[in-house]
């Protein structure tokens, strides 16, 4: 489980996270929508301890993420995380971009790590792309690759970080297939989300973010259709 | 009766043959000395604060605007007056690879500050350490950057080298001009010369575009 607690954060002077509270059980998704600025993005980047935080805290399994003694590349092998930009590394082929972190962080022998990692690529759909170089493949087939990399470790948990923002419209559909793929197979997951239509079909809850606080959360079809909250409202109404 | 000056003869190609040797040795200790101490110095002002990074630019750029003969001379006088002369190997050795070091470690910081912070936060994310993502991203992402700047400054090391000869180094200028002297035939002499640095440089050259090609990404 998943657990943020009050958290607060800030940048500068400015505060981007102002008390958020979220817990996300084991088997959950949960989708995270707001305006840009709100601190959606923020909160996954501290619940992966690339921020830090100013208060609050964020136990992952019951493990302080942000406690001194925690070993944070250890705590990162559980929780996979895609990012806006793809970030395939280029002077690797698909399949190896996938079993690197395998082979170095986890220690598998090469085969082993080759392996899964050809695994979790077909299960993304680029079986047929293994020893291709990933600037060769289009942005949806690389943020395939990167969701297939970070499942190849295994992860209890995945963050998703605006996905399929940077992608070409027509691409959308692929990586949005893939996510829904993982949430039929129970996989744990926040999204981060300008796809509505996806966070309503796909997550079991929905929470909106407005300048730094959540002001709405509940089941997913509920916030969407019919949210309670009048920023929500406001919200939704314009990005549809 | 006997001229002053004697052809050149094939009795002179052992000289040649040093002169040879003597520049591409010093051009190879300059250009790995130049590249391991400018992937040191590079990494670390990729990665320092602005204050380490004035301290280091500002002997850099002493290193990069003095002009090398300069350098040589200086730095051969300096350490005869202290009175422990150097050989003039390893005097020039020090101040070519040194100079090497200077242009190198900006190559390489560039190689280094071009590896965007999103793709390493992205390999963090995998759990790999600080020390994981560099020596798995960073380092080949930024060389196959730099490498065509890379090859570059190597190729003008071995064409700078030539300078060492100022200071008594007999690299193949340095050896051209003892034979120049005794024989009176530079232009046969300066010719074949030029010629060697461009069979040198010249394929190299070639070789990196090729190398360059194959490893875009």
């Amino acid at each position: 489980m998943i657990s943020v607690q009050n958290v607060h954060k800030s940048f500068g002077d400015l505060e981007v996270l102002k008390g958020v509270s979220l817990d996300v059980e084991k088997g959950e998704v949960v989708s995270v929508i707001g305006g840009s600025g709100s601190g959606k993005s923020t909160l996954l980047y501290c619940i992966n301890a690339i921020e830090t935080i100013n208060s609050g805290k964020i136990l992952v399994d019951g493990v302080d993420v942000h406690a001194k003694e925690t070993n944070k590349d250890k705590l990162r092998q559980k929780l996979g995380m895609v990012f806006q930009q793809w970030n395939s590394f280029p002077h690797m082929t698909v399949l190896e971009n996938a079993a690197l972190a395998p082979r170095i962080v986890k220690k598998m022998s090469r085969d082993e790590a080759m392996e899964i990692a050809k695994k979790e690529l077909e299960h993304v759909g680029l079986g047929d792309k293994l020893d291709v170089y990933p600037t060769k493949m289009s942005g949806g087939q690389q943020q395939r690759l990167a969701i297939a990399r970070a499942l190849a470790m295994k992860p209890d948990y995945m963050l998703l970080d605006e996905v399929t923002s940077a992608l070409d419209p027509e691409l959308v559909g692929e990586v949005l297939d893939t996510l829904r793929l993982l949430a039929e197979e129970g996989m744990t997951m926040i999204c981060v989300t300008h796809e509505m239509g996806f966070a309503r079909d796909v997550s079991d809850r929905v929470a909106y973010f407005h300048q730094g606080v959540i002001a709405e959360i509940g089941e997913a079809r509920q916030v969407i259709t019919d949210p309670q909250n009048p920023l929500t409202q406001k919200f939704l109404s314009k990005v549809r | 009766m006997n001229s002053l000056f004697t052809p050149l003869s094939w009795s002179d190609s052992g000289l040649i043959l040093t002169g040879i040797w003597n520049t591409i040795i010093i051009s190879v200790v300059a250009i790995v000395v130049g590249t391991v101490l400018g992937l040191i110095v590079g990494f670390l002002r990729a990665e320092s604060n602005k204050a380490v990074n004035v301290l280091f630019g500002s002997v850099l750029d002493v290193l990069r605007s003095v002009p090398l003969i300069i350098q040589l001379i200086l730095f051969s006088t300096f350490v005869g007056a202290m009175g422990n002369p150097l050989a003039p190997f390893v005097a020039g050795s020090i101040v070519l690879s040194l100079y090497t070091m200077a242009f190198m470690s900006e190559v390489f910081r560039s190689g280094f500050e071009s590896v965007s912070p999103s793709m390493q936060i992205a390999a963090r994310s995998l759990g790999m350490t600080k020390w994981q993502t560099i020596y798995h991203i960073r380092l080949p992402i930024g060389l196959r950057a730099v490498f065509p700047s890379w090859l570059g400054v190597s190729l003008s090391v071995i064409k700078d080298s030539a300078l060492v000869s100022v200071i008594g180094y007999m690299e193949l200028l340095r050896t051209s001009e003892q034979l120049i002297s005794r024989t009176q035939q530079p232009l046969e002499i300066l010719i074949g010369v030029g010629i060697f640095y461009f069979i040198i440089s010249y394929p190299l050259s070639h070789y990196g575009r090729y190398v360059e090609r194959k490893m875009a990404i």
